[in-house]
């Protein structure tokens, strides 16, 4: 009975003990401790979004980059390919140029070696020309007063002549 | 406690003492008009074999159940060890204003033998009481009228700094000591990881208010915080400091009914005033048929009753059961009178200790979570009646 | 005598929460192998229910002590 029978005394110095230590306690402990665990917690929450959020940008980032090397591999391989086209086909041409410069200048050596044939024939059928004048003439100062013999002559010469 | 068959052999004999004493007295008291001295010294001797059956008497037999009821129960003295105690300012409250005196001028008395005089005013303690002392002390020298075993002398209302109250005041310094501290490391470390005695507080905050407040109260919680966090520290660090059991503990301050009384009455206005009306409106005005309100009405407030009155006897009986397990268990050694019995005893103890370690975590726990959950069904919105 | 009745009487409420504590910790148990991630709400509701059974096993005892003085 008695411990079931609680004491005024204890009662009243409970009362003014719990309630000044609420008041005190909330004023200068639970305040600033919940609020300070408050902040803190924000700012965990903040960091770890920021930290998301810079994640995010950070992969973003990269395929964009790996977009942009992709890009400029491909752009590379492009021009390397257009370089070498473009090399190829001047080679080409110059091979080609070279050949028809190479085909003139054959048709053209070809050509003046012909001409220079025929020149050179021209010149000694001339040369053959004169040479049986002289002959002729020769003859003609030797033999002329032979007529006959003069004819007889010339007939020869001229069959000698036909003969070239 | 006096379930245990062998505390009540000895409430037998005690009593059995009692009833022929009884029978003896009418006589005595009858002769003793004028104070016979031989009367008086024969009652005296009485008075001490008496207090040898008590086991009162330094060579008597031990009384556990005595031991166990002191160690529980307050008092005005607090006892050190062995007969060594210091003195706490007794305050009294009498029909002449305030008296105040140290407890030490008691002389250790409980029997109501010796009187201190204090602004004129006479005072007697009797088992841990104080009673106006009567003109002349009776025949076993108690300034007492008794009818049975009480006495019939008006009492001061007693607002003596006891045990208890002082022990309660050594919790509040602590907890004002520990918790601004670490709000102050708080503040100078503002948004850091805590550190030290803030790290291990700061997971039990936390725990009160994620576990304990938000869960039961819902987005409201944040004004009942101070409250809860009050109240769930204050019933810890008192378990704690009550299972100390040397000089600055030992006290059976949570296991005082009056303490957890005030708890749970301060629980119960604080879930009142936050009642809405939704909260008042299912208590006073239930949706049922109006020929059901006297017997819902009474259902009602004797739920609402209820609550703290078992928040009150929940925290009291664990509490004091707890230690009375464990004196318990230290009593046997010296009801065996053996010290073989002390290694056995002692692992119980120790084991009961840890336990006391869990329970009085736990109870703190209970007494705040169900704060918490009736503030929680006296906040909440939307009722629905269908 | 009185002191034995109310030791009686406080067995008798022990016996009553002893078997109501029990089956709210079994069942509690139970819906927490079948549930294992709901086991910190099942905690709570257990304590909260446990405390409950306690709370009328309390009355008895303190009766009990009220008998005994």
């Amino acid at each position: 009975m008695e411990l079931v029978t609680p004491s005024i005394g204890l009662v009243f110095w409970t009362t003014l003990t719990f309630v000044l230590l609420i008041m005190l306690l909330s004023k200068f402990a639970w305040k600033p401790i919940v609020a300070a665990l408050n902040d803190r917690e924000k700012s965990i929450e903040d960091a770890l979004n920021a930290a998301e959020k810079a994640k995010e940008e950070l992969s973003r980032l990269n395929v964009e980059s790996d977009k942009l090397i992709k890009a400029a591999r491909v752009e590379r391989d492009k021009m390397l390919k257009e370089a070498k086209t473009l090399s190829d086909s001047l080679i080409h041409e110059a091979k080609v140029q070279a050949h028809a410069e190479g085909a003139k200048m054959i048709a053209k050596a070809h050509h003046e070696i012909n001409n220079q044939k025929l020149a050179a024939l021209a010149e000694v059928k001339n040369q053959v020309g004169a040479l049986s004048i002289q002959i002729a003439e020769k003859i003609l100062r030797k033999k002329f007063a032979d007529a006959k013999e003069q004819e007889a002559l010339v007939t020869e010469l001229l069959k000698d002549v036909k003969l070239n | 406690m006096r379930f245990n068959p062998l505390f009540l052999k000895k409430t037998i004999i005690l009593s059995s003492f009692f009833a022929i004493f009884s029978i003896c007295s009418p006589n005595a008291k009858a002769n003793s008009e004028g104070v016979d001295s031989a009367k008086h010294a024969a009652e005296h001797t009485e008075q001490v074999a008496e207090g040898h059956e008590d086991a009162h008497g330094k060579e008597g037999e031990f009384n556990a159940t005595e031991t166990i009821m002191e160690h529980i129960s307050d008092s005005h003295d607090w006892h050190l060890w062995g007969d060594k105690s210091f003195g706490l300012p007794v305050i009294l409250k009498t029909d002449a204003g305030l008296v105040h005196f140290n407890s030490e001028e008691f002389h250790h008395d409980n029997e109501g033998s010796h009187v201190v005089e204090a602004n004129g005013q006479r005072f007697v303690r009797f088992e841990n009481k104080v009673y106006y002392a009567s003109e002349t002390a009776n025949e076993k020298g108690q300034y007492l009228a008794f009818v049975g075993e009480h006495p019939t002398n008006g009492k001061p209302l007693d607002f003596s700094i006891t045990k208890n109250v002082a022990s309660m005041f050594l919790s509040a310094i602590l907890l004002l000591l520990i918790f601004t501290s670490i709000a102050s490391s708080y503040k100078n470390r503002e948004g850091k990881a805590p550190k030290g005695f803030q790290s291990l507080l700061e997971p039990i905050i936390v725990f009160v208010r994620d576990e304990i407040a938000r869960p039961n109260i819902g987005h409201r919680y944040v004004g009942y915080m101070p409250f809860l966090l009050t109240i769930f520290f204050f019933i810890w660090i008192n378990n704690l400091i009550g299972l100390v059991p040397i000089f600055p503990g030992g006290a059976n301050l949570t296991g005082n009914i009056a303490v957890t009384f005030t708890l749970g009455v301060i629980s119960f206005l604080v879930v009142s005033f936050s009642g809405n009306k939704y909260y008042w409106k299912h208590i006073f005005a239930p949706d049922v048929p109006w020929w059901l309100y006297p017997i819902m009405l009474i259902v009602e407030i004797i739920g609402v009753l209820s609550k703290p009155f078992a928040l009150i006897v929940r925290l009291f009986a664990n509490i004091t059961a707890g230690h009375i397990i464990v004196l318990s268990l230290i009593s046997l050694i010296f009801i065996f009178k053996t010290m073989a019995i002390a290694p056995v005893s002692i692992g119980f103890v120790l084991f009961m200790y840890v336990l006391e370690l869990l329970v009085a975590f736990l109870q703190a726990f209970i007494f705040t979570m169900l704060t918490a959950l009736f503030i929680g069904t006296a906040v909440e919105e939307h009722h629905h009646y269908d | 005598m009185i002191g034995s009745i109310a030791a009686i009487g406080a067995g008798l409420a022990v016996i009553g929460a002893g078997l109501g504590i029990g089956r709210i910790g079994g069942s509690a148990m139970e819906g927490i192998a079948r549930q294992p991630e709901a086991a910190s709400k099942i905690q709570t509701a257990m304590i909260i229910a446990a405390a409950l059974v306690e709370g009328v096993a309390l009355f008895g005892v303190v009766v009990a002590l009220l008998g005994t003085r």
